[in-house]
C-alpha cells in the first residue's frame, strides 16, 4: 500500500523554486530503443532474430551467437526481484534531493538480469511486472512494479516522476469550444486534478454548451485565442505559473484538395494548428520548465492531439494534413526544447472524432470524446510521448513505423 | 600441463602512500613510483627495456604517450585496462615475454590521481552498460553494485553483517601497522556495526576512499637480478579469467572458481599451504567470495571460514597484511596491484612492521571492472620468496 499523496499546500511565494536537475542522461546509440518504447508504454527489449536470446543492456551484437539483427520486441514483463539496495549516498545531484533511493536486480523470466529502480510496493523475493518509463532525463528506465498494484500505486514517489499524473494538478484546456473539452474536463477531474481552466475564444459569441462547464467546481472559464497572441500572454502571466499541464484542444479543419481549396482556408489552419501550438509554447512554455520540480504539483507536460493525418495525408484534406505535419514536428522540436527541465511532450494521435461537424461525411471507425479523454488521461498517467487513440490512428500509427514510404503509396493511392 | 615461469623473477615492490585529492596527474603518480622502482634496479629511463601500465585516468594520453611524456624509449610495452585485476594480469603477461625473451626488464606501475569530482566523472564514462543500464538507477556507485552482491550473498548463505566486519576490522589492525595508512583509527566490530549505512547493507566501513596514489614493481630475469644483488621473489603460478559464469543471475563466485584447480596443479602447492592471503578488498564481501572460490573454504562457507580465524597479522590466517585498500586507500588501478605488491614484500621478507614471521608463500588475487552489474576480471597468482 502506497501512503496516497496529500494535496500540495499553498506555494509559498518567498521560497525559491527548485532548479530542475535531471538524472544521468547520456545513453548509446543502441540504449535509446529503450526511450523509444518506454514513450509508447511498451515493455521491449533487444531480441536476437537468429536465437531468440533476450538482450539487456542493449547492445550491437548478440551475446550468445554473435549476430547483429537485434530488433525490439515485446517480452513477457514477468520477473523476480533477486537483490535490492537503498542507496542513502550519490554524487549525482538529482539522487541527493531525492535519498534514499531503492534499486535493485530483477531476474527476467528466460531472460537477464534488470538493475532497475523499485516500487514501494515490492520487496526482495517478489514476483514483479518490469515496465519501462520515461525518466526526468527524457531516457528509459526500469522499473518493478507490483503484480497488483494497490488503489494508490501511482503516488509512489519513483513513479509520480515518471509519469504525468494529472492527480493535484492544474490542467489548461486551450479551447472550451473542442468537441474534447468537456469529456476531457469530467475525465481529468475525476483522475484527482485539482482544477481545469479552458481557453474560451470569442467569448462574446454565445455557445450553449457553455453551461456545463459553468456549473462546475474547480473548472474556470477564461479568455483565449490560440491564434491572438496578446490573448496568449494576458492569460500567461495570469495562470501561467500554476498551468502545471497544459492539453491543446484548438483545432481548425476545412476538406479540400490542394488544388481547389482557398489558401484562406489553408492560412487558418496554420493560424490555429501549428502557430497557435508555437504561440502557446511561447508563453506558457518557459515558466512550465522553470517549474518542473516544484513539488506534487510541479508542472508535468504540454499535450497535444494530432490528427493521424500528421504521420501521411488522406485524400482531399491536403491543406488540412499539411498543418498536422507541421504541427507534429513542432512537437519534436519542444521535446528536445524542453529536455533540460524534464517537462514532457505528449503527442496524442487520433482519427476522425464523433461530433466534430467537418468529419460529419466520413464513415465509421469514429472516437469518441469520452474514449479520446479515457486514452489521455492514461498517457498522462503512464507517462508517455506518443499514443494512439481509434482503430484509426492505431492502424496508422503502426504501418507508419514499419514502413512509412508504404504507408503514404497506400494513402495516397499509389499502391494495388 | 603449464609450462613454470622459470629463469624469471619479481622485485622492488614500490607503494607510494595515497592521498585522498591531489592536483597532480597519472602521469605523475606514474612517474614518481616508477623514478623509485628504476633506481631500486639501477635502470636509467632511457634504458628501460619494458613498461606495463594500468591506469583510469591518463585520458587523453595512452602509455604510448606516456613513454614520451616520460623519456622512455621500451622495445615492449603493454597496457593492462583490467582494473582490480590488473596486478597479476600485469605480471603473468611481462614474465611470459621476459622468459621467452622478447624483453629482459619489464617496469609494471599502475597509478591514478582523484581530483574533487574526479570520481563522479570518472563513473559517468567508465563503461557503456554502466553507463546506460547502472548509473540511471540510484547513481550509488560501485557502493550499490556491491550493496546488490551483497544482498544475494547474504540471502543465499545467511551470512551476516558481523562476517564481513570481522574482515574490516582485521583489516584495519593491520593497516593501522603500515607507515601511510589513509584510515589512520582503529576500527571495533562495534564501530562497524553502528555505522551509517551507505547503500544497505553495506556500510561506511565496507567501503574503500577512492584516492590517488600509484604502486609498482619489476619483472626480469633472474641471472640480472642475481647479478645486481636484488632480493627477488618467484611466481609459482597465475591464473585470469574474463566474465566467467555469465549466465550467474548474480555475482555469487568470480572466475576463480573455474581456474582453481589449475592454479594449486601448476604451483603443486595447496591452500593449506600459504602463509597470508591478499584478496581484492574494495568491499569485504569479494574477499569472502574470494576464500571460497580459491579454496581455502568451501562456497558458501566464508562466514563461518572467516569466524573461526584471526585475520591479523600474528594470527591463524594473515589476510591483506597491509590492510588492504580498506585502509590504505584505492588509487584506481594501482588498487589492483596493492596487494601483490605487498604479498612481493612479504614473501622477501621487506615488509617491516606488517611483516608475516617467515612468511614465503603468498596467494595473491584481483578483481576487477564492473562492466555493469559484476565484476569482469578476476586473476590470481602464488608467489614464493627466495629464501
Amino acid at each position: 500500500m502506497t501512503d496516497p499523496l496529500a494535496p500540495p499546500p499553498k506555494k509559498d511565494p518567498q521560497k525559491r523554486t527548485n532548479t530542475p536537475v535531471l538524472p544521468p542522461a547520456a545513453r548509446s546509440r543502441a540504449a535509446l530503443g529503450l526511450a523509444i518504447m518506454a514513450g509508447q508504454g511498451r515493455f521491449a527489449l533487444q531480441v536476437c532474430d537468429d536465437c531468440q536470446a533476450i538482450q539487456y543492456p542493449p547492445r550491437d551484437a548478440c551475446h550468445k551467437c554473435l549476430s547483429t539483427d537485434l530488433p525490439w520486441r515485446d517480452v513477457d514483463p514477468t520477473a523476480q526481484l533477486i537483490a535490492e539496495t537503498t542507496i542513502r549516498v550519490s554524487p549525482e545531484p538529482y539522487f541527493r534531493e531525492r535519498m534514499p533511493w531503492r534499486m535493485g536486480a530483477a531476474r527476467l523470466t528466460n531472460g537477464p538480469t534488470l538493475n532497475c529502480h523499485i516500487h514501494g510496493e515490492v520487496t526482495r523475493g517478489d514476483t514483479v511486472k518490469m515496465a519501462l518509463k520515461l525518466d526526468k532525463a527524457g531516457q528509459g528506465v526500469l522499473i518493478a512494479l507490483p503484480t497488483e498494484g494497490s488503489d494508490t500505486m501511482q503516488d509512489d514517489p519513483i513513479l509520480r516522476a515518471m509519469s504525468c499524473d494529472p492527480k493535484h494538478r492544474r490542467i489548461l484546456i486551450s479551447d472550451a469550444r473542442s468537441p474534447l473539452a468537456l469529456a476531457l474536463t469530467e475525465a481529468l477531474l475525476a483522475a484527482g486534478a485539482a482544477h481545469i481552466f479552458l481557453g474560451e475564444p470569442e467569448d462574446w459569441r454565445a455557445w450553449p454548451e457553455r453551461a456545463e462547464f459553468e456549473c462546475r467546481d474547480n473548472v474556470s472559464l477564461l479568455p483565449l485565442d490560440v491564434t491572438d497572441t496578446s490573448s496568449i500572454t494576458r492569460l500567461a502571466s495570469e495562470i501561467g505559473g500554476k498551468t502545471d499541464i497544459l492539453i491543446n484542444t484548438a483545432q481548425f479543419t476545412r476538406p479540400g484538395t490542394i488544388m481547389q481549396n482557398d489558401t484562406t482556408f489553408a492560412r487558418d489552419a496554420m493560424e490555429v494548428n501549428t502557430l497557435g501550438l508555437m504561440r502557446l509554447a511561447q508563453a506558457f512554455g518557459p515558466t512550465m520548465a522553470a517549474r518542473a520540480q516544484d513539488g506534487t504539483n510541479a508542472a508535468a507536460a504540454l499535450v497535444h492531439i494530432l490528427s493521424a493525418q500528421a504521420l501521411a495525408p488522406d485524400a482531399g484534406f491536403g491543406a488540412y494534413a499539411a498543418s498536422q505535419a507541421a504541427a507534429r514536428s513542432l512537437c519534436n522540436s519542444l521535446r528536445a526544447e524542453f529536455r533540460p527541465s524534464g517537462l514532457r511532450v505528449l503527442t496524442l494521435y487520433t482519427g476522425p472524432v464523433e461530433g466534430d461537424p467537418w468529419f460529419q461525411p466520413l464513415p465509421p471507425p469514429k472516437v469518441t470524446p469520452k474514449a479520446l479523454a479515457r486514452t489521455l488521461v492514461s498517457a498522462l498517467i503512464d507517462g508517455l510521448e506518443e499514443a494512439t487513440c481509434g482503430d484509426i490512428a492505431t492502424d496508422v500509427f503502426t504501418r507508419w513505423q514499419e514502413n512509412a514510404l508504404l504507408l503514404e503509396r497506400e494513402k495516397t493511392g499509389g499502391g494495388a | 600441463m603449464r609450462q613454470p615461469y622459470d629463469g624469471v623473477v619479481i622485485t622492488a615492490p614500490v607503494t607510494l602512500p595515497c592521498v585522498r585529492y591531489t592536483n597532480e596527474t597519472a602521469h605523475w603518480w606514474i612517474a614518481r613510483a616508477l623514478k623509485e622502482a628504476l633506481q631500486v634496479i639501477d635502470v636509467a629511463p632511457q634504458q628501460l627495456d619494458g613498461l606495463s601500465i594500468s591506469s583510469f585516468t591518463l585520458a587523453p594520453d595512452t602509455p604510448v604517450g606516456l613513454t614520451q611524456h616520460l623519456g622512455l624509449t621500451p622495445r615492449w610495452l603493454d597496457t593492462v585496462p583490467m582494473g582490480g585485476a590488473s596486478g597479476v594480469a600485469a605480471l603473468r603477461r611481462a614474465a611470459r615475454a621476459v622468459q621467452c625473451g622478447d624483453v629482459d626488464v619489464v617496469a609494471c606501475v599502475a597509478g591514478d590521481t582523484n581530483r574533487i569530482d574526479s570520481f563522479r566523472n570518472l563513473l559517468s564514462a567508465f563503461s557503456r552498460f554502466s553507463m546506460d543500464a547502472t548509473f540511471p538507477y540510484g547513481f550509488g556507485g560501485p557502493n550499490a553494485s556491491f550493496a546488490l552482491i551483497q544482498d544475494a550473498y547474504m540471502q543465499a548463505y545467511g551470512a551476516t553483517r558481523a562476517d564481513f566486519g570481522k574482515i574490516a576490522v582485521a583489516g584495519r589492525a593491520n593497516g593501522l601497522r603500515s607507515p601511510n595508512p589513509v584510515m589512520t583509527r582503529p576500527l571495533a566490530l562495534e564501530d562497524y556495526l553502528n555505522a551509517r549505512m551507505i547503500s544497505d547493507p553495506i556500510c561506511l566501513f565496507d567501503c574503500v576512499m577512492p584516492c590517488a596514489g600509484a604502486e609498482a614493481f619489476v619483472v626480469m630475469r633472474e641471472d640480472m637480478a642475481r647479478a645486481k644483488g636484488l632480493p627477488f621473489a618467484r611466481i609459482r603460478s597465475t591464473i585470469e579469467r574474463t566474465n566467467a559464469f555469465p549466465d550467474d543471475p548474480m555475482q555469487l563466485r568470480g572466475g576463480w572458481e573455474m581456474d582453481v584447480e589449475e592454479l594449486w596443479n601448476m604451483a603443486s602447492l595447496g591452500p593449506q599451504d600459504m602463509d597470508l592471503l591478499n584478496t581484492y578488498d574494495d568491499y569485504p564481501v569479494i574477499s569472502m567470495i574470494q576464500m571460497e572460490d580459491l579454496g581455502f573454504c568451501a562456497k558458501g562457507g566464508g562466514p563461518a571460514f572467516v569466524g573461526a580465524h584471526d585475520l591479523t597479522i600474528e594470527g591463524t590466517f594473515p589476510h591483506n597484511t597491509s590492510g588492504g585498500q580498506l585502509s590504505q586507500g584505492q588509487a584506481g588501478a594501482a588498487g589492483g596491484y596493492l596487494g601483490l605488491v605487498e604479498a612481493i614484500r612479504q614473501v622477501m621478507q621487506t615488509a617491516g612492521n606488517n611483516q608475516v614471521p617467515n612468511a614465503r608463500l603468498a596467494c595473491v588475487s584481483g578483481f576487477g571492472v564492473i562492466n555493469y552489474d559484476r565484476g569482469l576480471c578476476s586473476a590470481a597468482a602464488v608467489i614464493e620468496g627466495d629464501v
